[in-house]
């Protein structure tokens, strides 16, 4: 038997799911677009197995986001792999006039149903006194109070489900054919659906539903029109309706003292977290802890990964003969996958803090707060949190940007979330500002070198919000945006939930992201490695001269036979052959070798520097590379490569180029085509390119 | 009057609206003819604002929030 949960957000719906399913569960995909479908397996009191699906909250099924869509296309199509036997309807039962809506849309589906009243011993706290028999008879199903959060009755609601008849047995809340009684039997006939309400809302809603073909979508458009069907007066009457027959039924079985949300401890919490100069205060420093944990409480554990993948590769290279087949497993894909593995806890811990504030309710507050600012430059409040994010990777930030309705506003946070300076960009930048930043503090307190930093990073998010700006200009909106919130109860997060977010989110982007990435690292690791037949082998013929083996000990051997090596392998011709394109920029053929190694992720610029300037790979120390670098000259005009100009310029070329195949996979993956990503990749390079170009002819 | 018409703090009855799209999101989320609807606060930064209502706190723009024709009380 599969059971579906649905509900509105802030109900405790995947607080339930969790207490029914526990680790037994599985993300998986809804076929063809980007909504997490979540699954698992729970057992019922008699030992019976059920499949449980959490579908995402809504406050109604009529969608207003790609989210809210995929519980309609599912609930109202048979044929769905993931159509319910049984809907279990979870509602807060401390605010049950607006959540018992979306249950009498639900039960119209004539899909057996049962009513979850979930945050019980909250109601009970308010003195709200639920005759759960009266409600139960009205409604005509079952109705089990629970508490999810404290366990509280959930061995109940398993016993209701085992007992759930096979056949819809629930109250009609209104005569739904009333509401356009000649098109709903249309409908019903020439669709063959069997449910009036179902017929409604193909009517309202075939534009977006897949599963209907383009004949029948047009054939129920052409009917809608031969009888003037008026979808928003049909939605309002049916709306009004619904709450008529809600408000009676409370009436019956609700006793409830009058409540003043003001004096409630939401009420307070707020008179500081939204105050005007206390909610800033309090939001920049929470924004700061965030932004301290990601890079400080990352660090220890991605030294561990580091020196994890270290270890392993020193075993490698003790068992695994040398020659070709040690260098692609060691080089390619074991390197590859050690880049991919060591963001694990910055995801983590962005994906934990997300988790708790969306918990606490705190998210609602950061949007309620920002909204106005993030609106004057083409966004939304509720972008600010894949911007944060940002700071860390853009991967699980674009993810995050899922929850914005708006279609433009989604669309922009994507297109501007990877200029953000992201944590890849860090070894890049502290490396050139090592170089050309003097280390002394300046007023005697700012250090020269932090504020360069500090620097970057604004830059980056000046940046994005130019571009969202420019963008919103651009951008034609599908649909005028609007912002209706709820404002949610503040509760303490659950760490079970925060916990199995971090796992999911940390196993979505290992799968997802970790398969290009790795396949990536493989076609540069050849393309680095090889050339054309014979240069290589010149190479290799000269450092065995006598002239060679006699003056240099075999270490430095090593070092300058790889550097020529990378100089004649394909990467290294490239690299030449757009010399005379970044020359303007100030950069050589050396730097143009990085700039693509950097395509599949910034921060390979460190290593292949190493490689370049034929230096052992720096650990934990870039001293040596640093002097090598300092020393370099430019083979035609013998001026020092990295000055204050040229350093510069490169920095801002890694601020905003897109150079990381995981950002560009999963902006397909999010927009479901090629266009947003081509376009973003456009725009990123044109930037990077002309800003670069910029500043090395202002300050050379 | 216009909701955001109201003192901050102070309530009124919903009685009709002025954007028939906007109202039925409104209606959605309980914002009923007939209903209690409470100014609570106003962002910081001057928008959106807070009002409470069927029990629970919404936030929605200004402009928004216009569109919704209350009795004073």
């Amino acid at each position: 038997m599969r059971v579906a949960l649905v509900g509105n957000p802030n109900t405790g719906k995947s607080t339930l799911f969790n207490s029914l399913t526990g680790l037994n569960q599985k993300i998986g995909n809804f076929p063809g677009i980007t909504v997490d479908k979540k699954t698992g397996a729970s057992k019922l009191p008699d030992g019976k197995q059920i499949e449980v699906i959490d579908l995402p909250g809504c406050y109604s099924l009529y969608p207003k986001s790609k989210d809210e869509a995929i519980v309609l296309e599912v609930l109202t199509n048979p044929k769905n792999p993931s159509h319910p036997d049984l809907i279990v309807v979870v509602v807060d039962a401390t605010n049950l006039k607006r959540n018992l809506l979306l249950f009498t849309q639900v039960a119209d589906l004539k899909i057996p149903v049962i009513l979850a009243l979930n945050m019980i011993d909250a109601a009970r706290k308010e003195k709200i006194l639920i005759d759960v028999d009266k409600m139960s008879q009205r409604l005509g199903v079952q109705v089990v109070p629970i508490s999810a959060r404290k366990n509280e009755n959930i061995v109940l609601l398993k016993q209701a489900i085992a007992d759930a008849p096979a056949i819809a047995l629930q109250t009609e809340s209104f005569e739904v054919s009333t509401i356009a009684p000649a098109l709903i039997s249309q409908i019903k006939h020439d669709v063959r659906i069997k449910q009036d309400y179902v017929a409604l809302l193909l009517a309202h809603q075939h534009e977006i539903l897949d599963y209907l073909t383009a004949d029948e979508s047009n054939h129920i458009e052409s009917l809608e029109a031969a009888n003037a069907f008026q979808p928003q007066h049909a939605q309002t009457r049916e709306t009004i309706a619904r709450y008529d027959f809600i408000s009676t039924v409370l009436q019956e079985s609700v006793k409830q003292p009058p409540k003043d949300v003001s004096q409630t401890p939401t009420g307070k919490i707020d008179r500081i977290l939204t105050h005007r100069v206390w909610g800033f205060v309090s939001f920049f420093a929470i924004l700061l802890l965030i932004f301290q944990a990601i890079f400080a409480w990352a660090e220890y554990p991605m030294g561990l990964i580091e020196n994890f993948f270290a270890w392993l590769d020193s075993i490698g290279r003790q068992y695994i003969p040398e020659g070709v087949l040690a260098d692609l497993l060691l080089d390619g894909i074991l390197a590859g996958l050690g880049g991919v593995l060591v963001f694990i806890p910055q995801i983590a811990i962005l994906f934990g803090f997300i988790a708790i504030l969306e918990d606490t309710g705190y998210m609602a507050r950061i949007t309620f707060l920002m909204d106005k600012i993030m609106r004057k430059v083409g966004l939304n409040g509720k972008s600010v949190v894949p911007m944060i994010g940002g700071l860390a990777c853009a991967v699980p930030s674009i993810m995050a940007a899922r929850n914005i309705e708006s279609w433009k506003d989604r669309m922009i946070t994507i297109m501007v979330t990877p200029l953000i300076s992201c944590a890849a960009r860090l070894p890049v930048y502290t490396l050139l500002i090592s170089l050309v930043v003097p280390n002394e503090k300046i007023w005697g307190f700012f250090n020269l070198q932090g504020l360069a930093l500090m620097g970057m990073y604004l830059i980056g998010t000046v940046g994005a919000i130019a571009v969202a700006w420019a963008m919103k200009k651009i951008i034609k909106a599908r649909e005028k945006s609007y912002f209706i919130l709820e404002l949610p109860v503040y509760r303490t997060p659950r760490w079970k939930n925060v916990f199995l977010t971090m796992y999911e989110k940390v196993k979505t982007f290992v799968l997802q992201v970790g398969k290009v990435i790795i396949a990536m690292s493989i076609v540069l690791w050849v393309l680095a490695t090889y050339g054309p037949p014979g240069r290589m082998d010149a190479v290799e013929q000269k450092y065995q001269t006598a002239d060679y083996v006699d003056n240099y000990s075999e270490e430095e051997l090593t070092f300058m036979e790889s550097a020529e090596k990378l100089e004649n392998s394909y990467v290294g011709i490239l690299g030449k052959a757009i010399e005379p394109a970044i020359r303007p920029l100030g950069f050589d053929w050396k730097i143009g070798i990085a700039l693509i190694t950097s395509f599949a992720a910034r921060e390979v610029f460190v290593g292949t520097m190493a490689t370049i300037y034929s230096v052992e790979e720096p650990e934990d120390d870039t001293s040596t590379i640093r002097e090598k670098m300092l020393n370099a000259k430019d083979s035609i005009t013998g001026q020092p490569v990295y000055t204050v100009a040229s350093a510069f310029s490169l920095m801002i070329f890694y601020a905003f180029a897109m150079q990381c195949i995981s950002t560009i996979a999963v902006v397909y993956r999010e927009t479901k085509s090629w266009k947003w990503p081509v376009i973003q990749l456009t725009y990123m390079t044109a930037l990077a390119y002309f800003s670069s170009l910029l500043v090395f002819q202002l300050f050379k | 009057m216009k909701l955001t018409a109201l003192k901050i703090g102070s309530s009124g009855i919903i009685k009709d609206f002025t954007d028939l799209n906007l109202s039925v999101k409104l209606m959605e989320m309980g914002c009923l003819p007939g209903e209690r609807i409470t100014f609570e606060r106003i962002a910081p930064l001057g928008d959106p604002i807070a009002v409470s209502v069927a029990g629970y706190q919404l936030s929605l723009r200004k402009e928004e929030a216009a569109t919704i024709i209350v009795e004073g009380l």
